[in-house]
């Protein structure tokens, strides 16, 4: 596990992408950049998420199409997990559970019984893409696409907890995120096409943390 | 993926007359899941008070894996679907 990320100055009224509860709902402000990358990589993994589970059927690659509201205006910076995990030289894309990230999104409830996994998927993966969809969808739903100020109602609260859980996971997994990233994080050289990623995964932890904190 | 083996196995419990014998839910490390959002998720789940949920959150980081919930097997799978909804790396297993 990792520990709360250190992010900007906390205390401050207008810090952004850090939640803070009042009057009984947590809120926070997002700039229009931070809602874009959001947006985009949060729609990612709806996208991951919503494609069926067969063999040969997911194209993980169309990056930016909509799972539902959440198209890639024009003009918006690709973030493709995709690009990264070739510029990387991680696998490209195949049927589950041979993908990392889909693994560790679905993963196998049976560590030493194969059937039994198998078994427990085939009851459950169906219901977990869909709430993960759903949460998705919330946070595209509730993030406004040029940013500005977010005001959850607590189910919505526990969504987007969700969804910066699901993006971290996928984007940590691509990275081979340790323990220790943050000194990868401040040795890589900006020329390196994991520095931007480590940045963006940096906040990420940050987002969700205060959210955490907000919520307690 | 077969539907038999599960079977046979539900039958060897009978036969033992033992339904209840016990499986547990397990969360394992990993360095992505925040400690603060661990935490939060088992205080969430299964309404452990915040220190409890803590203690069992530092288990997982420190020993690399901690049993979090133990009952039936359906019990413990219904567990890791919900661990598995907040993108906890959760299994069963049968404590033998």
């Amino acid at each position: 596990m990792s520990g709360a990320p250190a992010g900007g100055a906390p205390d401050e009224e207008e810090t952004t992408g850090a939640f803070r509860r009042s009057r009984g709902r947590v809120s926070a402000r997002f700039t229009a950049a931070q809602a874009v990358i959001l947006r985009n990589l949060v729609n990612q993994v709806a996208e991951l998420m919503g494609t069926a589970a067969e063999p040969g059927a997911a194209d993980p690659t169309v990056a930016g199409s909509p799972a539902g509201q959440g198209s890639a205006g024009p003009g918006e910076p690709a973030l493709s997990l995709e690009e990264l995990a070739a510029a990387i030289g991680a696998s490209g894309p195949t049927s589950p559970p041979e993908d990392p990230v889909l693994a560790r999104l679905l993963p196998d409830a049976y560590r030493d019984d194969p059937e039994a996994a198998g078994e427990f998927r085939r009851y459950t993966e169906q219901d977990l893409r869909s709430g993960k969809v759903a949460a998705a969808q919330t946070v595209l739903d509730t993030l406004p696409a040029r940013g500005g100020h977010v005001r959850l109602k607590p189910e919505d609260a526990q969504a987007w907890l969700r969804s910066l859980n699901d993006v971290r996971l996928a984007i940590g997994t691509v990275l081979g995120i340790t323990e220790d990233y943050e000194d990868e994080m401040e040795a890589a050289s900006w020329a390196d096409p994991r520095s931007a990623y480590l940045e963006v995964y940096h906040w990420l932890g940050y987002v969700q943390d205060s959210l955490v904190r907000a919520l307690w | 993926m077969s539907v038999a083996p599960a079977e046979v196995e539900r039958e060897e419990a009978g036969l033992d007359a033992v339904p209840d014998t016990p499986w547990v839910t397990i969360v394992w490390n990993d360095p992505i899941n925040l400690m603060s959002y661990v935490t939060y998720v088992f205080q969430k789940v299964f309404g452990y008070a915040k220190p409890k949920a803590e203690k069992l959150m530092l288990d997982v980081h420190h020993r690399g894996k901690a049993v979090v919930s133990n009952g039936t097997r359906e019990a413990m799978e219904k567990d890791a679907e919900i661990l598995h909804g907040y993108g906890l790396w959760a299994t069963v297993s049968h404590d033998r």
